[in-house]
């Protein structure tokens, strides 16, 4: 059996942290090969070596046999590898052809480009990936998903026998992983290797032959997929046993309703939306990518403006039209995006967590109270476990789990009785997850009306006390705790109208 | 076969959709500028004279070559503001090696050129090199650029008295021999050229493609492998390039190199940019729409001189125009 690719021994040190402790990892040509751990476990690391952005201390990587010394991303290229990497690297205001064929274009002695032909050889390639796709939209104007298409039509233009998926699913919905599971599929028939990395559980075992699972920084083990259950891979990335409680939802027929919407609508994504939520609950938001989840909670909060309808806080009608309205009824919201919308990374935790409460630590003349600002901060660390060395500390310097837990504190200093969490646990580690579903289950505990929007059924079932699902904008069923993934699927399948077709006004749609 | 023939046919259409949609914004811009031409030939009788229209147009020449420099760094996602000095830096040198060794032309003018290549490498080495903000770095060089002019002439300028032919460079008119109707300045004549080979340059040539790529996503460009410092280096030295075109026109115009101007005209070239719906975080624009918006500005200016306007007033009425524009654009975008 050839390898394709041999890793063994791979150092790599950055300023003040060892990222890479002898690692070894190999791939086989024509299977796929996950690669797991948690966040910091070293596997994008591991990766940008192999593609050539980093320059391994020390070890050995192999490509075919062959010894190879990577000093840039385009050496890897030319071997072979490509990637893709996490965050999209696609330059918005060029076409899909000009991104795929970027430094490749083709062009005469004099440097001037041949259009006709670069268009031409990427509708090849699309059309090898049997998805239909116009090469000469803007990128920026497609959808998620079809940037996903582009980016792995990159890669395989440079005729990869090696490609490396980051998270390729992160953005994409059921049918749109499908797609790209059949062409993982078509890839690995032509004797492609692929590596993989992911997050969710049933995708890897879906689609991997091989797991191989790091742990900060070191090689744990390599495993066969179809013979390893699911557990044994937590347990292995983790390094401990996690104890999944089951939800007991509690009785709440006599706590009274805290937020209250009726007939709410905003286009297309929000359509006639009516719910309540009680003190002490906890409602799930489900459903697919695009499903109006994030643009209900929007309306709610006041970041969009809602075209009709009517918004009931502790059984007072409020006229939300901004943050600042729905802030003062109490309404706080978690965007799925930290980083853009609930923090400043920049800035230390103790003025994060004070951040929506500033009035408050306002004295005379304007003066902050610092230390008032740092007694708020240190309660909060204390109480949801923020593990910080101190409350001076900047919030980049902070993994995700500890980010996400800086925000709760800054709604829950703000007096916010009704708490929407939107996507709570992206980017933040296993371990890091179950702390924040326990800080969910306490925050409910005591009286607060939280809705969880998630677009992980696991996520939902695990911390919802009754389940919304939503599809093309309409509320389409509530379900209780113990719902089946299959009821929630349904609900949120059901459309009112034959499937429509993909967004994207360059009309480029998937087969 | 069919299916491919279907495709094609499709992506034309869309890209020429495309196309329409992208050019939304210079339309609005052209219609701006349409409709101060006829309100101000309404104004005035001698608004539209074939002498008139010329003023503008040489007018135009200068500001508008600077602009054209402007645009290809800000759509790299850059900025110069060292556009101006640099121009009259360049503009010395040709004095240099003109007047004071006597050099003939054929030397002269292109080592002029070959200054502002380099001193746009050298800016651009700043920038890409030691990661020094395009702001900062050009900001330094504008003042760089101003004190170099000034102590090489000694604050004295230098006239081209001396250098027959200089000043046909700008004022004569070959298409005015050619068709004495039209006795267009060979400045303008100039600026069209630059302009359209610039417009080439952006949009049928790699280092186009690379200017549009490092202007949307630096990160991406570098990830594909390319070689990001060294074409912004490139970029640069275009630019700086293009800024001794206009050193030079500018010079043969007055007929002299005067060291202390040339502070301030990265100003209005850069609102030439902004006018003509050029996105200053870069990856979009185009020089057609910063034509329009150099022309803009030398018509209201010349407009209102014309109606007597003060010309503080002159100034204030170009900057409101730089608000709407970007205004008018935003709203565009939005929907």
């Amino acid at each position: 059996m050839s390898l394709l690719v041999d890793m063994q021994g791979i150092e790599k040190r950055f300023p003040g942290v060892h990222a890479l402790k002898g690692v070894q990892f190999d791939l086989i040509a024509g299977e796929v090969h996950a690669l797991m751990g948690e966040n910091g476990a070293g596997k994008s690391t591991l990766m940008k070596i192999l593609s050539g952005v980093y320059e391994r201390d020390d070890g050995i990587v192999r490509i075919n046999g062959k010894d190879a010394h990577f000093s840039g991303p385009r050496e890897a290229q030319d071997e072979g590898v490509g990637i893709i990497h996490q965050e999209l690297s696609l330059m918005n205001d060029l076409t899909v052809a000009q991104n795929i064929f970027i430094g490749r274009e083709p062009h005469n002695r004099f440097g001037i480009l041949d259009e006709a032909a670069l268009n031409r050889n990427a509708r090849a390639i699309f059309d090898d990936m049997n998805v239909v796709m116009d090469v000469t939209a803007e990128v920026g104007s497609l959808t998620i998903a079809l940037q996903q298409m582009v980016e792995i039509a990159k890669a395989l233009s440079y005729r990869s026998r090696v490609l490396i998926m980051d998270e390729p699913t992160a953005a994409l919905n059921e049918a749109e992983t499908n797609e790209l599971f059949t062409i993982i599929h078509k890839m690995k028939s032509e004797g492609v290797g692929v590596i993989y990395i992911s997050h969710k559980m049933d995708e890897i075992k879906r689609v991997s032959d091989r797991i191989t699972v790091m742990r900060d920084g070191e090689y744990v083990g390599t495993l066969n997929s179809d013979e390893t259950p699911i557990s044994t891979i937590i347990s292995m990335m983790v390094g401990r046993e996690l104890n999944h409680e089951e939800m007991v939802a509690p009785d709440l027929t006599k706590a009274p309703i805290a937020l209250e919407v009726n007939n709410l609508n905003r286009g297309r994504f929000v359509r006639d939306v009516s719910f309540s939520v009680k003190k002490g609950e906890i409602l799930g938001f489900a459903g697919l990518m695009g499903a109006g989840r994030t643009e209900v909670a929007r309306v709610i909060f006041g970041a969009d403006q809602r075209e009709s309808g009517e918004i009931r806080v502790h059984g007072k009608t409020c006229d939300i039209q901004s943050p600042s309205d729905a802030v003062k009824a109490g309404i706080g919201y978690l965007s799925e995006d930290r980083k853009h919308f609930g923090l400043v990374l920049g800035m230390n935790v103790r003025s994060n967590i004070a951040m929506a409460s500033m009035q408050r630590f306002t004295g005379f003349g304007g003066l902050l109270d610092e230390a008032g600002m740092a007694a708020s901060a240190d309660e909060y660390i204390g109480q949801l476990g923020i593990r910080t060395p101190s409350d001076r500390q900047e919030v980049r310097l902070l993994s995700g789990g500890n980010q996400q837990k800086v925000v709760i504190a800054k709604w829950l200093l703000r007096d916010c009785d009704v708490l929407i969490f939107d996507e709570p646990t992206r980017g933040v580690d296993v371990g890091a997850k179950s702390e924040i579903y326990r800080i969910l289950t306490e925050l409910a505990e005591d009286g607060k009306a939280i809705i969880v929007i998630s677009s992980e059924l696991p996520e939902v079932l695990r911390v919802s006390h009754r389940i919304a699902v939503m599809c093309e904008g309409r509320l389409t069923g509530f379900l209780p705790a113990h719902a089946s993934q299959e009821d929630i699927m349904l609900l949120a399948t059901k459309t009112m109208h034959a499937p429509m077709k993909s967004t994207s006004h360059a009309d480029g749609t998937m087969p | 076969m069919n299916n491919a023939a279907s495709q094609t046919g499709r992506g034309g259409v869309v890209s020429l959709k495309e196309r329409l949609a992208g050019a939304q914004h210079r339309l609005w811009a052209f219609s701006g500028l349409i409709i101060l031409l006829v309100g101000f030939s309404i104004a005035s009788p001698n608004f539209f004279q074939t002498t008139n229209i010329i003023s503008i147009l040489q007018a135009t020449s200068v500001n508008g070559v600077l602009a054209i420099a402007a645009t290809l760094v800000i759509i790299s996602g850059g900025i110069d503001l060292s556009v101006g000095t640099l121009m009259t830096f360049c503009a010395v040198i040709g004095g240099v090696l003109l007047t004071n060794m006597g050099l003939p032309m054929y030397i002269g003018i292109p080592g002029a050129l070959l200054a502002g290549l380099a001193s746009g490498a050298v800016s651009g080495f700043f920038i890409a090199k030691l990661n020094i903000p395009p702001f900062i770095a050009t900001l330094g060089m504008m003042l760089v650029f101003k004190g170099l002019s000034l102590a090489i002439c000694a604050g004295r300028p230098i006239y081209f008295n001396d250098t027959e032919g200089f000043s046909e460079i700008s004022t004569g008119s070959i298409i005015g021999e050619l068709i004495p109707a039209l006795p267009i300045p060979n400045g303008v004549l100039i600026l069209f050229l630059v302009a359209m080979g610039a417009a080439f340059i952006l949009s049928r040539t790699v280092l186009g493609r690379f200017i549009f790529a490092l202007g949307s996503n630096e990160e991406a460009l570098r990830l594909s492998g390319i070689k990001v410092e060294r074409w912004k280096i490139v970029v640069y030295s275009l630019a700086g390039g293009v800024c001794a075109i206009a050193g030079i026109l500018l010079a043969s115009r007055i007929n002299s190199a005067q060291p202390a101007i040339g502070q301030g005209y990265e100003l209005d070239a850069i609102a030439a940019v902004v006018i003509g719906g050029t996105s200053l975080s870069g990856g979009r624009g185009t020089m057609l729409g910063t034509m329009i918006g150099a022309l803009i500005i030398s018509v209201v200016a010349n407009g209102l001189r014309i109606l007597s306007v003060p010309q503080e007033w002159q100034i204030v009425v170009t900057g409101s125009i730089i608000i709407l524009a970007v205004y008018a654009d935003m709203l565009r975008r939005k929907k």
